[in-house]
């Protein structure tokens, strides 16, 4: 260590000063509910636990911003190995790690670059871990490229979900989630408080369906590289190659597809197909931008910092950011929605303890005449009921007790779907008594 | 908003309770909650039927069977194999006809060309739709969009050596060099 690192990190007060300033006074711009002194920075140095979903680009950028701010316990979670396109963005990483996991990389550089911080790092899948796994961080920050990644996390946590006989959520139940996102110069980053700000799945509507090529088109008159390459990955690869599952991560069946994208493209005198485009459409990577990844990240990192000490109000609660033409940023305060199948609070409902699943439609339909007529009836990941064309296969729930059908508890969420309800599900609270 | 850490405690306390209670139940995704939706909503005529290979207990995938009672495919059976992706209705469903069939909009692969399974596709539409899509298919085949070129130009120029072609083909006969699967029954 060299005299001037000694000299700057000797003093752990010096070294938070600029976040101490934040934590220990009072200031206009503070939280309502807000104590500032020496528990609050205790429990952001001590207590909080933050995970980051992603070691990539925003996960980098994020790992580096939650450490410097204090936070001293983080976990990174990646199924990832860095490859060396990542090198130009995902800074916590060199040439040398090219290969390796990406949570492990970036949990070490930043252990060795921030003195007293902490990083466990977990090279695998979000699926892989419990559900419960998730429950011992305060905190999720969501680094992610993937839609289907988020709603899994954010499923996850609105499934921890408590609401009392008000439908009031259960403070203590809440697992909040900061989300970021980038595609070029364009990002996003947003506060969701299940079961108190919209979640992910309230606001899915956000997001454009991927743009997709009529087959007919790809099949017949493709006119550009990615018509090529798609026509080589979706028709040529399962025709070929029957059985083999795609994998846009072995190097051979890039290979393969961009071979045959390049002769199709020949054939049909089109220009443009290489292997780095077609590594793009396959995996449809998004040009990606450093320094947007940074900004948003930033924003992200300053809402986790907030939501741990109170010291500022939060965001309310996305905020876009668009640097394509200029630079502007707006907020948008989205709203929840009343019947949202992952997050709503549904509506209680109380049955006898012995109630059977034919009495307890009986008494919903009883209940709710205007929109239940022949309800369907899910629990967990579960269909008790169905109507319809499978209706005889669940005939011989219909005598059961609902204890039973509901693996002998006596409250849980339970989805009613009825053809009455054109577009929504209805979720009902129930307990047996 | 929510105050993160005097709730700390409780929150383990209570987490003990519910493990105590039953333990943690496994969820449905969004996509599973819709599907099942879809399914039981369901009316199908009765050219058509539905079958569950994983049982009742997976919505995700199934097998259409189409009967068309009129047109150039009277008479034929053709099975369409559905996979539901989990982010279901944002993305539509995965189909593909499980036999070959001689057919404008359908290749020797079982890749279907219909819009709303691609480029038109759009939450709102359900199971339901894409199920008369592909009944469509087969009372009004679309030279227009050809997948299966051949089959398309005869259908354009010559439709009654198209009829003859699709008859033989449905037969398990030959078209061309193609050997095509018997789905008369």
């Amino acid at each position: 260590m060299s005299r001037l690192d000694v000299d700057f990190c000797v003093d752990e007060r010096a070294r938070w000063r600029s976040i101490d300033a934040l934590l220990l006074r009072r200031g206009r711009f503070t939280g309502p509910d807000f104590e500032p002194g020496e528990d609050v920075a205790r429990v952001l140095r001590e207590h909080v636990r933050v995970l980051v979903v992603g070691a990539g680009g925003l996960g980098c950028e994020l790992l580096k911003g939650l450490a410097l701010s204090g936070f001293t316990t983080l976990d990174v979670i990646d199924m990832d190995t860095i490859d060396v396109t990542n090198l130009n963005r995902q800074f916590l990483f060199r040439a040398e790690d090219v290969g390796k996991s990406k949570a492990e990389t970036a949990a070490r550089r930043v252990r060795e670059r921030v003195r007293g911080c902490a990083v466990n790092a977990h090279h695998g899948r979000i699926e892989e871990k419990e559900d419960g796994w998730y429950k011992q961080f305060d905190i999720i920050a969501l680094g992610l490229d993937s839609l289907e990644a988020r709603a899994y996390i954010n499923a996850v946590c609105c499934g921890f979900l408590d609401y009392d006989e008000d439908g009031n959520v259960d403070p203590a139940t809440i697992k909040p989630l900061v989300d970021g996102g980038t595609e070029g110069f364009k990002g996003h980053a947003r506060v969701i408080v299940p079961g108190m700000t919209p979640c992910f799945n309230c606001t899915m509507w956000l997001f454009p369906p991927q743009t997709t090529f009529p087959l007919c088109t790809l099949a017949e008159t493709p006119r550009n590289a990615a018509h090529c390459i798609e026509y080589a990955k979706l028709i040529q690869w399962p025709a070929e190659r029957y059985g083999e599952t795609f994998d846009a991560d072995v190097v051979e069946h890039m290979t393969w597809v961009y071979t045959k994208a390049l002769k199709r493209a020949e054939t049909f005198g089109i220009p443009g197909v290489t292997y780095a485009h077609t590594q793009g459409v396959t995996k449809n990577i998004i040009p990606a931008i450093p320094s947007t990844n940074a900004i948003i990240a930033a924003a992200c990192v300053i809402e986790t910092l907030k939501m741990a000490t109170m010291c500022a109000k939060g965001m309310n609660n996305y905020m876009m950011y668009v640097g394509t033409d200029g630079v502007y940023s707006h907020t948008v305060e989205y709203e929840r929605d009343p019947s949202c199948v992952v997050c709503s609070p549904g509506i209680a409902h109380a049955l006898n303890a012995n109630a059977t699943l034919e009495e307890f439609m009986a008494s919903i339909v009883a209940a709710y005449p205007d929109s239940l007529a022949e309800p369907s009836v899910s629990f967990g990941g579960k269909n008790l009921y169905l109507r319809g064309v499978l209706e005889s296969e669940f005939a011989e729930n219909l005598n059961k007790p609902m204890i039973e059908l509901m693996n002998g508890r006596k409250e849980g969420l339970v989805v009613v779907n009825d053809k009455k309800m054109k577009k929504t599900s209805m979720r009902l609270r129930l307990s047996l008594k | 908003m929510i105050k993160l850490f005097s709730v700390k405690a409780k929150q383990e306390k209570e987490a003990a309770e519910r493990e105590a209670n039953g333990g943690t139940t496994s969820r449905q995704s969004s996509g599973e909650v819709r599907v099942a939706k879809d399914i039981s909503e369901l009316a199908l005529p009765r050219t058509m039927s539905i079958a569950f290979p994983n049982g009742k207990d997976d919505l995700l995938n199934f097998v259409i069977a189409i009967k068309p009672d009129e047109g150039y495919y009277r008479g034929g059976t053709f099975e369409f194999s559905f996979a539901v992706p989990t982010m279901y209705p944002h993305e539509p469903p995965k189909v593909r006809c499980e036999r070959k069939v001689y057919h404008p909009n359908i290749d020797l692969d079982g890749n279907v060309c219909l819009n709303i399974l691609r480029e038109d596709w759009k939450p709102v539409l359900s199971i339901s739709s894409v199920i008369f899509g592909l009944s469509l298919l087969f009372s009004e085949p679309n030279p227009d969009d050809p997948l299966n070129k051949e089959a398309a130009e005869d259908l354009a120029r010559t439709p009654q050596n198209f009829a003859m072609n699709v008859r033989r083909a449905m037969q398990g006969g030959y078209v061309g060099q193609h050997r095509f699967s018997s789905c008369l029954r």
